[in-house]
């Protein structure tokens, strides 16, 4: 009988490209590779053939031009003869803003409803998983129109003029008005660049007590208190310098002046409506990869926990929040990564992120509709492949190290 | 003896004592109001803290909703029925509920042909989403797109008749020549598909009034039916692509495998309303000049895309997920890779995957609302475009946000449901 094992009976043939497990590969990435190909140069030469039809080129040269358009909010300098290259860059600094901002409160939003979520409180479990199930069943898009409605419908800075004034301001300090939240602003007199420079300093000392406190924790066994140190080492030393140099630092705090606030800062309306919008929406998801990262601790952990001696303060921060961590991180930037997308919703309550200016108006008025929108996913993919890439490396560093 | 013990004994009881009620600490309501409610002093603040939330919320909606006129033309009038008192203007929605629904420009006369394949869309999609259901049903689920597609758009019965031939011809010719080879039978399935439809194709245009529907264009679909439209349509498109991308991912063929990476990690990386933009303003640059395609058709392909990168990536969870000697045994076996897949590993990883699955269908479903930005009239865009800007309901917000919210919170809400539910019955081990 002819042996099957051993197909190299006559070198080569053509059939084996098709029959033969070790060559069918490659047939299977050629025809691939000429499909791709093939669709590639279908679509390029109808794009080619399309802008000719219509008069049009590929060029970025309109970046240069005058943007002739107003932005209600910007970070840098500018006016509506700015070009649009600085349009499109007040738009991303805009979207980095209302990120970074969401990103903060849905992270501590989503931390208290996780850990409440997981809670004895029958009332308050109930009310999380309201808020929870209320926000992540229910588009974005109607959270973020319904939060606009409701800072809409804050009262005029009218409201506050007067002996007895409609509204009045949180604190003496903080208005809101549909025109706007207004909050004080510090103001930096000579000498506050040193009571910043303390305060830095401050922060490195906290670090280096506490290693020192762990250090000297192995080396002899005992143990230093942390949080009282810790706390007197971050402000007293800025505290005593803030009225050695004479209270260099004050605030500005906003005023009714006419029809509107003056002095402070204001936060405008739509970006209020976008922060808010994406922190409470985001948070119920965050909430739930909390409350998933705690409940993945096996109750095993914590028992040998206890049963080596440890009190549950230590419990918590050396054996289940280490664990947790390596489960709620993970999903915990990739939902940083969803406020950053779903920012671009901004367009619907008139914020001018990236995707309202150079995908918005810029598109609109110089009708080079490819070339800004490459350029927005552009900006877009940056940022994700920049996060996913730290995912990446966090994940690497808190694998588990399998033998 | 017996007598002996009976009499010495005699400090011992002959009979039980009753029983007494427990503490009342200890017991019913009082018991579980301690304990869950009042077990420390933290526990006791938060406990008042929610009451006050629940309160504050309840006190601004209840009068609020009892207090809503249901039958107005418009916001005025609402407001002199109400008579300074709090009410919502639920006119709107008695008023405007078809447009919500179907949009402003869908015939009115012919509202109950979305109706019956709403309806339709579950008795069809039973079987599949309830393995108890007999296996011969599943034929109501195949037939339930052409169906629809009749429905919804109308036009001669032969358009989606010629289609299902195409897909019995192409599955009749799949089954003969797969025991060959899967590729095989797959490359004869398509083409018998194609040359039915190309066959087809001229008979359905030789013939277009027979049992012909009043034909709607897709511009004039609307309102949540449109949200309906694309959630289903994109999501059942997204699963086969979503499987094929994964696969790939997973390939050792770096060709094949990087053309995946780089597909899947493009979608992912920008907005949803990138692609949109791109549907709207950039696809057409793309075409064969002349070429037409509705604007409903190029936001289902970008929205497919879109949710089949998002379904790769949960399913590559799922075929990472299965243990490797699933793989080995399968190859043990004898089987080629498409059998192997077929057989053995997509029905494991598959089965994994449902929970992220019904996860992206939820968020993806969400996601139609963005159609609103580009300028479709969905649920979201009819509120805000229409309604809002006409003079007799502008200003008529939390009614209307609050209905298009309730509507989409039932939908997703029972998805997820639905999906712990199945989660439960395919659960095989045994913890």
């Amino acid at each position: 009988m002819a042996s099957v094992t051993d197909p190299h009976d006559g070198g080569f043939r053509l059939s084996m490209l098709l029959n033969d497990r070790r060559y069918r590969g490659l047939t299977f990435q050629f025809f691939a590779l000429i499909l791709i190909i093939v669709a590639m140069a279908f679509l390029g030469i109808n794009l080619v053939r399309n802008l000719a039809a219509a008069g049009l080129n590929f060029s970025y040269e309109f970046l240069g031009d005058p943007a002739n358009y107003d932005i209600n909010q910007t970070m840098i300098d500018y006016t509506s003869r700015s070009t649009h290259l600085r349009a499109a860059l007040v738009g991303l600094l805009n979207t980095l803003l209302v990120s970074v901002m969401a990103c903060v409160t849905a992270t501590i939003l989503g931390v208290i409803a996780g850990v409440l979520r997981l809670s004895k409180n029958w009332l308050v479990r109930k009310l999380m998983s309201a808020y929870v199930e209320a926000f992540r069943n229910v588009p974005v898009l109607i959270w973020i129109l319904m939060i606009g409605t409701v800072v809409q419908q804050l009262p005029s800075p009218s409201a506050f003029r007067g002996d007895d004034p409609d509204s009045s301001m949180w604190l003496g300090l903080i208005a809101a008005t549909n025109r706007g939240i207004y909050i004080p602003a510090p103001i930096w007199g000579p000498g506050s660049l040193i009571v910043i420079a303390v305060f830095l300093a401050s922060i490195v000392g906290v670090v280096l007590y506490r290693r020192y406190a762990v250090a000297k924790l192995y080396s002899d066994g005992t143990l230093l208190p942390t949080f009282w140190p810790s706390l007197g080492i971050l402000f007293v030393p800025t505290i005593l310098a803030y009225f050695l140099m004479g209270q260099p630092v004050s605030l500005d705090v906003p005023e009714l002046q006419g029809f509107n606030f003056g002095g402070g800062l204001q936060i405008g309306r739509p970006l209020i409506a976008l922060w808010l919008a994406l922190s409470v929406y985001t948070g119920a998801f965050i909430a739930e990869n909390v409350r998933a990262g705690i409940l993945s601790v096996s109750h095993g952990q914590t028992e040998a926990a206890a049963s080596l001696g440890l009190r549950s303060n230590r419990i918590m921060s050396l054996v289940v929040l280490p664990q947790a961590l390596r489960v709620i991180v993970p999903p915990l930037i990739s939902q940083y990564l969803n406020i950053t997308k779903n920012s671009s919703l901004a367009i619907a309550v008139g914020y001018a992120d990236i995707t309202a200016t150079l995908g918005g108006i810029t598109l609109n008025q110089t009708g080079r509709a490819i070339e800004t929108i490459l350029l927005l996913m552009l900006f877009y993919l940056v940022i994700s492949l920049s996060i996913s890439g730290v995912m990446n490396v966090y994940n690497a560093s808190v694998s588990l190290k399998e033998r | 003896m017996s007598d002996m013990h009976s009499e010495s004994v005699g400090y011992v009881r002959e009979t039980f004592l009753s029983e007494k009620e427990p503490p009342l600490q200890e017991t019913g309501l009082f018991k579980w109001v301690r304990v869950n409610l009042f077990s420390n002093w933290f526990y006791a603040l938060l406990t008042l803290a929610a009451i006050y939330v629940v309160y504050v919320l309840l006190s601004g909606f209840i009068p609020w909703f009892l207090g809503g006129v249901w039958q107005a033309d418009s916001i005025r009038e609402c407001r002199e029925i109400a008579g300074g008192e709090v009410g919502g203007c639920f006119a709107v929605l008695t008023d405007r509920w078809y447009q919500l629904l179907f949009g402003f420009s869908y015939p009115s006369d012919k509202y109950w042909r979305p109706t019956l394949a709403f309806v339709l869309l579950f008795i069809c999609a039973a079987p599949v989403l309830f393995p108890a259901i007999p296996r011969p049903f599943m034929i109501l689920t195949l037939l339930f797109p052409f169906t629809a597609y009749w429905l919804l758009w109308g036009g001669t019965i032969l358009v989606p008749l010629v289609a299902l031939a195409g897909v019995v011809a192409g599955y009749v010719v799949y089954s003969r020549l797969v025991a060959r080879s899967f590729a095989i039978g797959l490359f004869g399935g398509v083409v018998a598909a194609a040359v039915v439809w190309w066959l087809g194709g001229f008979v359905s245009e030789a013939e277009p009034r027979f049992l012909a529907l009043q034909e709607v264009a897709s511009r004039d679909m609307g309102g949540f039916m449109l949200n309906m439209i694309l959630g289903v349509i994109c999501v059942s498109l997204s699963l086969p692509f979503g499987i094929v991308l994964a696969l790939g991912r997973q390939s050792s063929l770096p060709i094949i495998k990087w053309i995946c990476i780089v597909f899947i990690e493009f979608v992912r990386g920008v907005p949803l309303i990138t692609l949109l933009f791109v549907a709207n303003v950039v696809l057409a640059y793309f075409l064969p000049p002349g070429t037409n395609f509705d604007l409903i058709l190029r936001v289902i392909i970008m929205i497919t895309m879109f949710a089949s990168a998002y379904i790769a990536e949960v399913i590559r969870g799922g075929l990472a997920a299965l243990p490797r000697g699933q793989y080995e045994g399968a190859e043990s076996l004898g089987l080629d890779y498409a059998q192997s897949m077929r057989l053995i590993i997509l029905p494991q990883a598959l089965k994994i995957s449902i929970p992220g699955i019904v996860n992206v269908s939820v968020g993806l479903f969400k996601d139609t609302t963005l159609v609103s930005i580009i300028s479709m009239f969905d649920l979201v865009g009819m509120i805000r475009g229409p309604i809002l800007a006409s003079t007799d309901w502008n200003g008529v917000y939390w009614e209307l946000y609050g209905f298009a919210a309730l509507l989409f919170f039932i939908v997703c809400y029972s998805i997820s449901q639905y999906s712990q539910w199945l989660e439960r019955q395919l659960a095989t081990d045994h913890r």
